[in-house]
């Protein structure tokens, strides 16, 4: 009995045809109109923010945010957050600058594969402190945040890694090209694609929804609570990793404060995408979508003469939008029995999520 | 469950003994390993370092203790100084400075109740929207720029002392913890904050107005934050758009540390309090023998880790040695 309700039945991979994103989540579809027309009214106004020089800069931005938001999509999902991955990013950035300054005849892939590996030891190390010692992930993911930080610290004395200490296979990555296109947005392409697959076609990535979307139902059925946690903290700590090395590859420099701060900017691209923070409920368009909406705002500021210093006012104020939205979109008749069953004063309040 | 934990908290000993004896080890290592650690002006002048933080510290526990969190009082801090920085330019006087502070906390904190208690979202989103928005007004007035004229009596709260002795931050810092204790420990409104913090459903059953609690707690953090940005302020003499950057995960550590139960329902103003002086007294006596922040950082950042891992792991190995002696 318990081993048939353990299989989660296979999702067909005909969801994953992308013709049928938007037929079920008509979310996306507004993020994505709201996009199209955001860029078009913004090259209307400066038209060179479009134009080729530009474009590329753009793709760079997405691919690192849109990285992150992906790798973190699961953490969410699973009711997570991790709040390390600016950290692991930057950690991984210098791992990998220093190593190549000490062995230069390591090969392009060789830093990518290593990447990966770093990004996940990192990040399964939240997952075991997570999933064995049952540490609520915020302050698991806090801690790590600020000791990894340091580690940056120590391990680089507060030095930076320039550009001519780099090994030119270190930095030739973050210049190749495919197809007219950078690597670095192929790279983020196949990695959305992957993480995609998994969450929508895959036994461990329908566990993840499950977990988050009911932990005490999952548990009965015998879907393992730990393996889900070391899963998504490993992979965001991977995507963390990937982007810290696409990052300082492009850059073509490392140092302590890389991408400090960026943490809340990942989360809000997951918001911003309609992934709930309560866990069970966000797709990988959803997450993509939002890593490209606030991108476009990101990027789009210097050419509308808007201030830089206006840009961190207008992030704020669109988070809360995109949050006031789609709180409003959940107003559905999930609410309304919530809501009855308070006014019978039934008394036989479930709430899964409270007893773990 | 809970009936384990229980009985395994009292095994251990509460969690403020534990704290305790951390502090006193962070005392003993401070004063041998730097001769100007056990001076009394130095050690009630470090107070300064963390009394501002720690204002923020006390209504986040409480604010944790009910199952929500602000992770926007950084930027509060940072809206509430530029404001007061602006009003400085327009030849503001210093009662009116505290009050342009303390008021721009107080609705910036009321802002963040509403919109939580409104829209029915989890306040960790909320406040990440917040966090972006109020520095980003703050960032947009003062620009690359600085407030640096302030009125000579405005020094009075950031760098004054009470009869040549006590820091007035300190003195700030100890009547709101006075103060908080009282509310939480030992009045109506702290029995229902720890009554929604354990179960918001029974609380409500119970004829608690969540709503209510949840705006009064946010407008109260952010009045403290207004308060830590009063004494900031008034101590650094100036202002600039990274004003505060990173407190707010110093405050939750603090809070987290102290034995506030991320979960909501549990945590003490005791244990806060030790937890404050613990991070503070370990930040100033490593900076004594110039250990640089960030490294600081990893001891906090570890013992942050520890403090919730090592009950957690002697629990775990506890009971495994338990049931390995039943079967046998």
């Amino acid at each position: 009995m318990m081993e048939i309700l353990a299989r989660t039945p296979r999702a067909p991979l005909a969801r994953l045809v992308p013709l049928r994103i938007f037929r079920d989540n008509s979310r996306e579809a507004i993020l994505f109109g709201l996009i199209c027309l955001m860029a078009v009214a913004i090259n209307w106004r400066a038209p060179e923010y479009l134009a080729p020089k530009n474009f590329d800069n753009l793709l760079y931005n997405l691919s690192f945010l849109a990285i992150l938001a992906l790798g973190q999509l699961p953490v969410l999902l699973s009711r997570g957050i991790d709040l390390s991955q600016a950290s692991v990013l930057a950690l991984t950035g210098m791992l990998l600058a220093l190593l190549s300054q000490g062995s230069p005849d390591l090969p392009a892939f060789a830093h990518v594969a290593l990447a990966l590996a770093l990004g996940a030891l990192l990040g399964a190390t939240n997952g075991l402190f997570i999933a064995f010692l049952r540490i609520p992930p915020i302050i698991m993911t806090l801690g790590t945040m600020t000791v990894y930080r340091g580690l940056i610290y120590l391990l680089s004395g507060g030095a930076w890694v320039s550009s001519f200490e780099m090994s030119d296979a270190f930095k030739s990555i973050g210049a190749m090209r495919i197809a007219g296109l950078p690597l670095t947005f192929a790279i983020m392409i196949v990695a959305t694609a992957g993480i995609w697959y998994l969450l929508s076609a895959t036994r461990s990535g329908r566990n993840v929804y499950a977990v988050g979307g009911n932990p005490v139902a999952a548990r009965l059925v015998g879907i393992s609570e730990r393996k889900v946690e070391l899963l998504v903290y490993a992979l965001s700590g991977m995507a963390a990793g990937l982007c810290g090395y696409l990052w300082t590859a492009h850059f073509a420099i490392a140092y302590t404060q890389a991408a400090e701060g960026r943490e809340f900017a990942i989360v809000a691209s997951c918001v911003i995408g309609g992934v709930s923070i309560a866990g069970g409920k966000g797709t990988v368009p959803g997450a993509f979508l939002g890593a490209l909406f606030i991108t476009v705002i990101d990027t789009s500021l210097p050419f509308l003469r808007i201030s830089p210093f206006m840009q961190m006012a207008i992030i704020g104020a669109v988070i809360l939008i995109a949050v006031a939205a789609n709180a409003q979109a959940e107003r559905q008749p999930g609410r309304q029995i919530l809501r009855r069953s308070d006014e019978q004063n039934s008394g036989t309040e479930i709430s899964p999520g409270d007893r773990s | 469950m809970k009936s384990v934990l229980g009985g395994a908290r009292k095994a251990l000993g509460s969690w403020e003994a534990g704290l305790l004896v951390l502090l006193a080890g962070v005392f003993v290592l401070n004063s041998s390993l730097s001769p100007y650690f056990l001076d009394y002006y130095n050690l009630i002048d470090s107070t300064l370092t963390f009394s501002e933080k720690a204002l923020i510290v006390l209504p986040m526990a409480l604010l944790i203790i009910s199952r929500e969190i602000d992770v926007s009082v950084a930027s509060i801090v940072a809206l509430a100084a530029v404001l007061m920085g602006v009003a400085s330019d327009l030849g503001a006087d210093t009662p009116t400075l505290v009050a342009v502070g303390l008021l721009t906390g107080l609705a910036a904190g009321l802002a963040n109740g509403i919109i939580v208690s409104v829209l029915r979202v989890h306040s960790i989103v909320v406040t990440i929207g917040t966090l972006s928005l109020f520095r980003g007004i703050a960032v947009a007035i003062v620009g690359d720029g600085a407030y640096t004229k302030f009125p000579a009596s405005f020094a009075f709260f950031g760098r004054g002392y009470v009869g040549n002795v006590l820091p007035v931050e300190f003195v700030i810092y100890i009547l709101a913890t006075v103060l908080f204790a009282i509310v939480l420990h030992a009045s109506i409104v702290g029995r229902r904050i720890y009554a929604i913090g354990a179960n918001p459903a029974a609380a409500r059953y119970s004829g608690i107005s969540l709503a209510r609690y949840r705006i009064a707690l946010f407008a109260l953090t952010g009045l403290m934050s207004g308060l830590a940005a009063v004494l900031l302020t008034s101590r650094l003499g100036s202002v600039r758009l990274n004003i505060a950057t990173g407190w707010e995960l110093q405050v939750i550590t603090m809070v987290v540390l102290g034995g506030v139960g991320i979960a909501g329902g549990t945590g003490t103003i005791i244990g806060v309090t030790l937890s404050v002086f613990l991070i503070g007294l370990l930040s100033f006596g490593l900076s004594l023998i110039n250990v640089p922040g960030i490294v600081l950082n990893i001891y906090v950042g570890l013992l942050l880790i520890g403090a919730i891992a090592i009950p957690n792991l002697t629990k775990i190995v506890a009971s495994a040695f338990l049931s390995r002696h039943k079967e046998s």
